[in-house]
């Protein structure tokens, strides 16, 4: 039995798990660059991840404020370990085919597109703030996202095939989105995380339309899922995601000597 | 590799409308202090560094302007959450009032409200069709999830036959269209 958090440590943990999970699948989109199948395709990956990292940025700046141990943003972001790290599983997983990127950034734009919607109502000024910007860019995230999932699923037979294969093998890291620890259900009593009934409504919701519409199988509500994300247990892929994207700060401290 | 005894000509030649605000700001040596008038017109020397057009007044980013005690304070507003010119753009705006004279002036960011292309100002929307981008259409508060935007017009030929490339474009606050009547690609400042 862990110690039960303090409201502070509660709210630290929550904006952690926001500004990892944007990190991360930054860090993923980022590796696409120079190799996107089109170049209107990698400048519109590069710029969601631009997005998403300063979404990140805003996140660990209001971590940092609460960290007991004041470490800043930088030290969060680069100099955690992979068992701290609180990214949601679906984030860390590997690019793939087009139809995994797409159908990964899918799944997470419909889950992070509802839970801004929530938190720019939160009780927080400073948590509102950086949600309502942040919503409006993901907003168009979101939007290029489900466009992807129907032209590929409603396309030809190998991009439907391909997408059907994707929508499926990444559906098992979906249960974390919408399945709340009991720090998010305390903070969602207080209005400073969505509704975890709302959300999962909303997010189900919209997956069932996006794919129904992409002619793409609707999956298993019931089917079993990875969780583990929220107490530090990654998929094989997070240790090699941090080797790459810390070394630099880990070989050469802050960078600050060239 | 130069060949010999060729003698490259000279190809910098001061630029007309320098980048650099602070080089645009004559020096203030009068000693006097600036107005709030003057400080808005000081600021509007100074460009977004990736659409060099616009001023940041004219972007709407320049959100107020304050006096704590005897510091000036410049809450600025940045575009997008990743945008990367938002600390240039700090550094700028204080070194153009520097320049104008104020010393020590304080830039505070601010993320609320929202940065909206509803604070482009009518000027700055001139400025960037004829740049060659098209500007925001429609209000932001009308744009729907999975809706598109209204008909873009051409920033070339004024045609509404339009057809867009790509949602996003060169930077994050710009989406990539055609223009299907002049054939000529550009860029559409994104309504948000």
């Amino acid at each position: 039995m862990t110690k039960a958090l303090t409201q502070q440590q509660a709210l630290q943990e929550y904006l952690l798990r926001l500004a990892d999970s944007n990190l991360i699948i930054s860090q993923r989109l980022c590796e696409l660059c120079g190799k996107a199948p089109a170049v209107e395709e990698e400048m519109a990956l590069m710029n969601v991840a631009l997005d998403l990292v300063g979404q990140a940025r805003n996140w660990y700046e209001y971590a940092a404020d609460l960290d007991e141990a004041k470490r800043d943003a930088d030290t969060l972001a680069f100099r955690r370990d992979a068992h701290d790290y609180r990214n949601l599983l679906l984030t860390e997983q590997p690019n793939g085919d087009y139809a995994e990127t797409m159908a990964r950034q899918f799944y997470f734009d419909v889950w992070h597109y509802f839970t801004l919607l929530s938190l720019i109502d939160a009780p927080d000024e400073r948590i509102a703030g950086i949600a309502a910007k942040a919503l409006k860019e993901v907003t168009y995230h979101l939007r290029r996202s489900s466009a992807w999932v129907k032209r590929l699923g409603d396309g030809t037979e190998e991009s439907h095939q391909r997408m059907e294969v994707a929508v499926e093998s990444l559906w098992r890291f979906t249960g974390e989105l919408i399945t709340p620890d009991q720090v998010e259900l305390d903070l969602a009593a207080k209005g400073l995380a969505p509704n975890p009934e709302q959300l999962a409504a909303d997010w189900k919701g919209m997956v069932k339309e996006v794919l129904t519409e992409a002619t793409l199988s609707l999956q298993d509500d019931d089917a079993w899922m990875h969780l583990g994300s929220k107490k530090g247990i990654h998929t094989e892929h997070l240790g090699l995601i941090l080797a790459e994207m810390q070394f630099l700060q880990r070989a050469y401290p802050d960078a600050k000597t060239w | 590799m130069q060949k010999p005894g060729k003698t490259p000509k000279p190809t910098a030649t001061p630029l007309e409308n320098p980048m650099i605000a602070s080089d645009r700001v004559p020096a203030n040596v009068s000693g006097e202090p600036l107005n709030e008038d003057q400080i808005w017109q000081l600021l509007q020397e100074v460009k977004d560094p990736e659409v060099p057009a616009v001023s940041v007044v004219e972007l709407g980013v320049v959100r107020k302007l304050s006096w704590q005690d005897q510091q000036l304070v410049v809450d600025v507003t940045p575009t997008y959450s990743g945008c990367p010119a938002t600390d240039l753009i700090e550094e700028l705006i204080a070194e153009a009032l520097m320049q104008g004279g104020i010393r020590n002036p304080k830039i505070k960011r601010v993320l609320t409200p929202a940065w909206t292309t509803d604070w482009i100002t009518p000027e700055g929307r001139e400025k960037l069709r004829k740049f060659g981008i098209a500007p925001p259409q429609g209000s932001a508060s009308k744009m729907s999830l999975l809706g598109h935007d209204e008909q873009i017009t051409c920033p070339h030929c004024g045609s509404k036959h339009t057809e867009q490339v790509s949602e996003f474009g060169s930077t994050a606050c710009k989406a990539l269209y055609r223009c299907t009547d002049c054939l000529e690609p550009f860029d559409y400042f994104k309504c948000i």
